[in-house]
């Protein structure tokens, strides 16, 4: 490991970077306790990470053809993801998904999307939670 | 160097298994969606590092470029599938589960 030249260094340390940024993701992917924040923790934390990680490999590469290509991959993935994200929960909103407004104990759960395993906050009531209050 | 990478696409291996969870017990399907999406974007960057063990970067990232390309393209039409999907259903259990 002490055998680094200085451009490793850089892209070590651009990779350190990129894959903790993807581990936050990952884990905020599996802890939120809603939809929409984990689509907030999947998306912004994945497109840093990635995009430090591939800025990298280009310290890595140096100046040839490659690296032209893998910025290619660094301008699409930056453009795609945060798209495809959008578009997800833009589908989840129009399908009827309600956010969860509230803490996760008084939180009526009045998501209607048929599901084999629903979470068992959902199975009480239907009413919203306005109405349920009061 | 390649030791570094081989430890770094290793964990990155790690990194990449854990929304497999998310898409294990998701409550709702779009939720399934988001924890393979986000496998599949991470997924992009470990072949691009396999191609510097194989010494074939060039091969690699056009590999990369088609994977992103279809990821992506399939997470827009999954999408849009599951919004026209989903509506017929909201009346049904609104009237079935009282």
């Amino acid at each position: 490991m002490s055998d680094f030249t200085v451009l490793e260094w850089i892209s070590a340390v651009f990779i350190v970077l990129g894959i903790g940024f993807m581990l936050i993701g990952s884990i905020g992917v599996i802890r939120l306790p809603d939809f929409y924040s984990r689509t907030h923790a999947a998306s912004k934390t994945d497109t840093l990470g990635i995009l430090l990680v591939i800025v990298g490999l280009m310290i890595l590469e140096g100046f040839t053809i490659n690296m032209g290509k893998l910025a290619f991959v660094l301008i699409f993935v930056a453009l795609a993801n945060p798209i495809g994200s959008h578009a997800l929960a833009r589908a989840a909103m129009e399908s009827g998904l309600k956010p969860l407004l509230f803490r996760k104990e008084e939180w009526d759960g009045t998501s209607v999307i048929a599901d084999s395993k629903k979470p068992s906050i959902g199975k009480k009531s239907k009413q919203s939670p306005s109405g349920g209050s009061a | 160097m390649q030791t570094f990478l081989l430890v770094a696409a290793t964990l990155l291996m790690v990194v990449i298994v854990i929304p497999l969870v998310r898409v294990w017990k998701g409550p709702t399907v779009f939720d399934r969606l988001l924890g393979a999406n986000a496998m599949a974007t991470k997924t992009i960057v470990l072949i691009a590092m396999i191609g510097y063990f194989y010494d074939r970067i060039g091969m690699f990232i056009d590999i990369t470029l088609a994977y992103a390309a279809l990821g992506f393209i399939s997470s827009l039409a999954l999408a849009k599938y599951m919004t026209v999907e989903a509506r017929p259903e909201e009346a049904q259990t609104e009237e079935k589960d009282e």
